[in-house]
């Protein structure tokens, strides 16, 4: 038996799923972020996956995932500190309670 | 023909990803699902490690599950009460999610098994991904260098460092 491309597809294919699916049923804004987390580390194991299985000599996927965990992990830095500090204000971080800005 | 070792490693890790994903986003305690997110970040640096990314690997479990989960755990303490569930679920808002992901989650599986012999084995490895290789392609102009892309995740920090200074002060 050999592993193949598609067995390393078939689990980031339903973590992406599940990120969905938190993020359109999540309320709470940091549950929000957790899903979003759990989306992009599915596309980082697939650029990896695939660099590996269709390119070994070269290393464009592995960078590619490299520069998105950075990304990944400022965007997630930033939000937190939002998310606190609308805390601080609103006492709240439900996005159905806060609805100051919403037009 | 793989090891068997390795065939093992692979069922646990796959399992661990597809349960922990679904119990992240299902569980009702939040602290839990951080936790949950915990698992699945170290079940995919065992996945680049099995790619022989080492040092991809060791970057996850450095920057996600050591730096970004904490910052998770300290936002949860900060913000919610200790042992409180979040409300269930309206009933609309689950059909919406289930009926997004299960759609996206047919196509993307459709597209895959249409295509289910192809990608075939793994190829022994045609370049060893060490150290000094990785450092030479960050900071060469080359075709194949990273230099442009390397410099703009430091301004993205810079800005990242003064917004959070910005946000995060007192007025």
């Amino acid at each position: 038996m050999d592993l193949t491309l598609f067995m390393y597809l078939i689990p980031s294919l339903i973590m992406f799923g599940c990120g969905v699916y938190g993020f359109i049923t999540r309320k709470n804004m940091i549950a929000i972020m957790i899903s979003l987390e759990l989306m992009l580390n599915s596309v980082d194991i697939n650029f990896v996956v695939f660099n590996r299985y269709l390119f070994p000599g070269q290393m464009d996927g592995m960078f590619f995932s490299l520069f998105a965990i950075a990304i990944a992990a400022a965007e997630t830095a930033l939000a937190l500190a939002i998310i606190i500090n609308v805390f601080r204000i609103a006492k709240n971080v439900d996005i159905n309670q806060i609805t100051k800005l919403k037009f | 023909m793989e090891s068997v070792g390795n065939i093992i490693l692979y069922f646990i890790v796959a399992i661990a990803i597809i349960v922990f994903s679904v119990l992240t986003v299902t569980t009702r305690k939040i602290l839990r699902s951080a936790t949950y997110l915990l698992f699945v970040l170290f079940a995919t640096a065992i996945i680049y490690f099995q790619m022989d990314y080492q040092f991809l690997g060791a970057v996850q479990i450095a920057v996600y599950a050591g730096g970004i989960l904490v910052l998770f755990v300290f936002a949860i303490m900060l913000t919610q009460q200790p042992g409180k569930s979040a409300e269930a679920l309206a009933t609309h808002r689950r059909w919406l999610g289930l009926t997004a992901a299960l759609a996206g989650v047919a196509v993307c599986g459709y597209a895959l098994f249409s295509y289910a012999g192809f990608g075939g084995r793994l190829l022994s490895s045609g370049v060893d991904v060490n150290m000094e290789k990785i450092g030479q392609f960050l900071l060469s102009t080359d075709k194949f260098g990273y230099l442009l892309p390397f410099e703009a995740i430091s301004v993205l920090l810079l800005a990242c460092i003064i917004g959070g200074v910005v946000i995060a002060r007192r007025r």
